[in-house]
């Protein structure tokens, strides 16, 4: 393989990890605050996808793109709200049985309503435009994805460590029992959580799909898995670290492919988490946490 | 006398079931979508089983389930097919000449061991299924809850990429899949028909759960389930009984995902999915968490309800000339996705909560209703 292409995948890699990163982020927020794997974040994920097709098909592309993010965003809510609200002090397999019945109704609704046959998705002539730099050529979306994603990324980072709300997440990350006794609104921060965490999955869902013209009712499970492999590679609870793993399974996956494993890009990313799991369970920048009796 | 009247009720209720089955097996033209349900239910409901041994007994949330499925059903299916239909069956890529060789010498042997080659085949897959299970234990089961789930779904991915890789094509045939697998074969001579196999044995293998969760093994593991730590300082070890649970579970639904190739027969490295996993947990929780007949029960009810009788929520309805709105295609499948949502939000505890089924309760019941009548009245 030569220089050029090397790089090539690079750059196609390093798109696609932005997109995990930002779905990846969802996982990391709410694993901190709920200690709950939403199954459901990859199907909010693909909805986002069919969101889009429906909104582009009736309104001009800015306004389609709002629609879709506040409506991702009130789902995310929505879902919390009625599936993992009312569990709030069963057992944790309780909650995540229910996680999981959220993301079989979503995928058995969206198969339903859209059927299970790949809907194109709308190209944006914008996002597609092709931009040559030396001798990689690059759609606008390849370069767009890894700048938005890190000026995203660093928003939330102000936002988490500069304002009242990010210090209200942080507390009920640290302790929900204490933070709740220190008055914090904890439904409220909850909320705010999944209200981030969604919004981040339908910007990475707009991006993701441009790239990959289409979208089917399945098509958030396995990047769901993965991305939540990614927050738990980075230290899961740790917005940068998710951010890393993101980025490190997008690349070795775009390579494993290149390289004609493509049967092997998903086991790999399982065999990483496993390896992780065991190696070092808090991920590259988490902080350790004793198990208390 | 009430023990002699339960043993009476449970005997004569097995002999209708053992009548019934015969009666089917004779009129099983007749009775296709009974057979076919009946058939898939019960290999869904030794899934189930396993699944809740793990999930339900020993408190070991895994979702590894359809990947030691698929284990069982490629072994059984790459052993039974026959030696005809090898290279209709491998067209693309060839076969791998160990297999064929394999083939040849059973092929070879007397009446009497290919007669009793499909059941060692099942054995085989279900081996080597645990096998695996307590090499991947070893690293697996030092997880906790929600990691361990990921975890083994993890496993069971890897297991499918693994099958559908290019690289195992002339043992898995990749992504084609594998097809002309022979259906149920039949038991003694002939004087069990193939239609009561899966049910033979999916019996035994229910009865040595039950067995394993009835021993002091059991006692262990939910000892494990309602507290670790505590069942750590009681003097058990830990680490040895999950491992048990997990490999004893894990041969299970390899056993199943043998007799599930055999139902089907051929199958492909998609139809054990995630999908797969989920719609065994459905089954299980509707049942009920911790309860063995509550899975059988609901492994029945789910199948036939979803193959059978709630079939016309997909195809388009009508009233006179008003077509009733919302009936088409997907329907079914949002209706059990709901359902599984009000099991898990409302009624927690599922069919049978964590409690067997027993005749004093059902009789209890009846007559608390009849007395209950009786005092309105």
């Amino acid at each position: 393989m030569s220089m050029t292409t090397i790089l090539q995948h690079c750059l196609t890699g390093i798109s696609l990890g932005g997109a995990y990163a930002l779905i990846a982020i969802g996982y990391t927020l709410v694993y901190g605050i709920l200690r709950l794997i939403n199954f459901a974040h990859g199907d909010i994920f693909m909805m986002a996808g069919y969101f889009m097709i429906f909104a582009l098909a009736s309104f001009p592309w800015p306004v389609a793109i709002i629609i879709t993010l506040v409506v991702t965003t009130v789902m995310g809510i929505g879902i919390e709200r009625f599936a993992y609200k009312p569990l709030r002090n069963a057992p944790r397999m309780s909650i995540m049985i229910s996680a999981i019945g959220v993301s079989y109704l979503l995928q058995n609704l969206s198969t339903y309503l859209f059927t299970a046959i790949p809907r194109g998705y709308p190209e944006l002539p914008y996002l597609k435009k092709i931009y040559q730099i030396g001798e990689l050529s690059a759609s606008f979306v390849t370069i767009l994805t890894p700048i938005l994603t890190i000026v995203l990324v660093f928003v939330l980072m102000i936002l988490v460590n500069k304002t009242k709300t990010g210090m209200a997440m942080r507390a009920t990350s640290k302790d929900f029992e204490t933070a709740k006794l220190m008055g914090i609104n904890i439904n409220r921060v909850v909320s705010v959580t999944f209200a981030i965490g969604s919004l981040l999955a339908g910007i990475g869902s707009i991006l993701y799909f441009t790239d990959r013209m289409s979208v089917t009712p399945f098509s958030g499970t396995l990047p769901g898995l993965k991305c939540f492999v990614a927050a738990v590679f980075g230290g899961i609870g740790n917005i940068p670290g998710a951010v890393v793993g993101g980025f490190f399974i997008g690349i070795v996956e775009t390579l494993l492919v290149a390289l004609g494993y493509s049967t092997f890009s998903d086991a790999f990313t399982f065999l990483l988490l496993i390896i992780m799991l065991l190696v070092k369970p808090t991920g590259l920048f988490g902080e350790k946490n004793v198990e208390k009796v | 006398m009430r023990i002699k009247r339960n043993t009476l009720l449970t005997t004569t209720v097995f002999a209708l079931l053992v009548v019934f089955l015969y009666w089917l097996s004779a009129n099983r033209m007749q009775n296709g979508m009974l057979v076919s349900v009946l058939q898939k239910g019960v290999i869904f409901a030794l899934v189930a089983v396993s699944m809740n041994l793990l999930n339900g007994f020993t408190g070991l949330f895994s979702l590894g389930q359809a990947g030691f499925m698929s284990i069982g059903a490629y072994t059984t299916a790459i052993l039974i097919i026959p030696v005809k239909s090898l290279d209709g069956v491998y067209y693309m890529n060839g076969v791998h000449p160990g297999i064929r060789a394999l083939k040849m010498v059973v092929a070879d042997s007397p009446a009497f061991v290919q007669s009793i080659f499909p059941f060692v085949a099942l054995l085989l897959g279900g081996l080597l299924a645990a096998g695996i299970a307590a090499i991947v234990g070893v690293a697996v089961l030092r997880l906790k809850s929600d990691y361990l789930a990921i975890a083994t779904l993890g496993l069971s991915e890897i297991v499918r990429a693994i099958f559908s890789s290019p690289q195992f094509d002339q043992i898995t045939n990749g992504s084609y899949g594998l097809n002309k697998i022979p259906t149920f074969p039949e038991m003694a001579w002939g004087l069990i028909p193939s239609l009561l196999t899966p049910f033979i044995v999916v019996g035994f293998c229910v009865v040595f759960i039950l067995l394993l969760i009835n021993s002091s093994y059991g006692r262990a593991f939910k000892a494990i389930r309602e507290d670790e730590i505590a069942a750590e300082a009681m003097g058990i070890n830990l680490y040895k009984h999950k491992s048990m649970s997990f490999v004893v579970s894990s041969f299970f639904s390899a056993v199943a995902g043998g007799l599930l190739a055999m139902y089907m027969r051929s199958i492909e490295a998609k139809t054990f999915s995630i999908t797969m996993t989920y719609d065994i947990l459905l089954i299980v929780v509707i049942g009920g968490i911790g309860s063995v007949t509550g899975s059988i029960l609901s492994a029945f009810l789910v199948t036939i309800a979803k193959e059978w009788w709630l079939r016309f929520f997909d195809q388009p309805l009508f009233f006179g000339g008003w077509q009733v709105p919302l009936f088409r295609t997907g329907f079914r499948m949002v209706i059990f996705s709901i359902l599984l949502m009000v099991v898990v939000l409302i009624y927690r505890k599922g069919l049978m909560g964590s409690t067997e089924f027993s005749w004093d309760r059902l009789i209890g019941r009846f007559r608390r209703t009849k007395n209950s009548e009786g005092g309105a009245a």
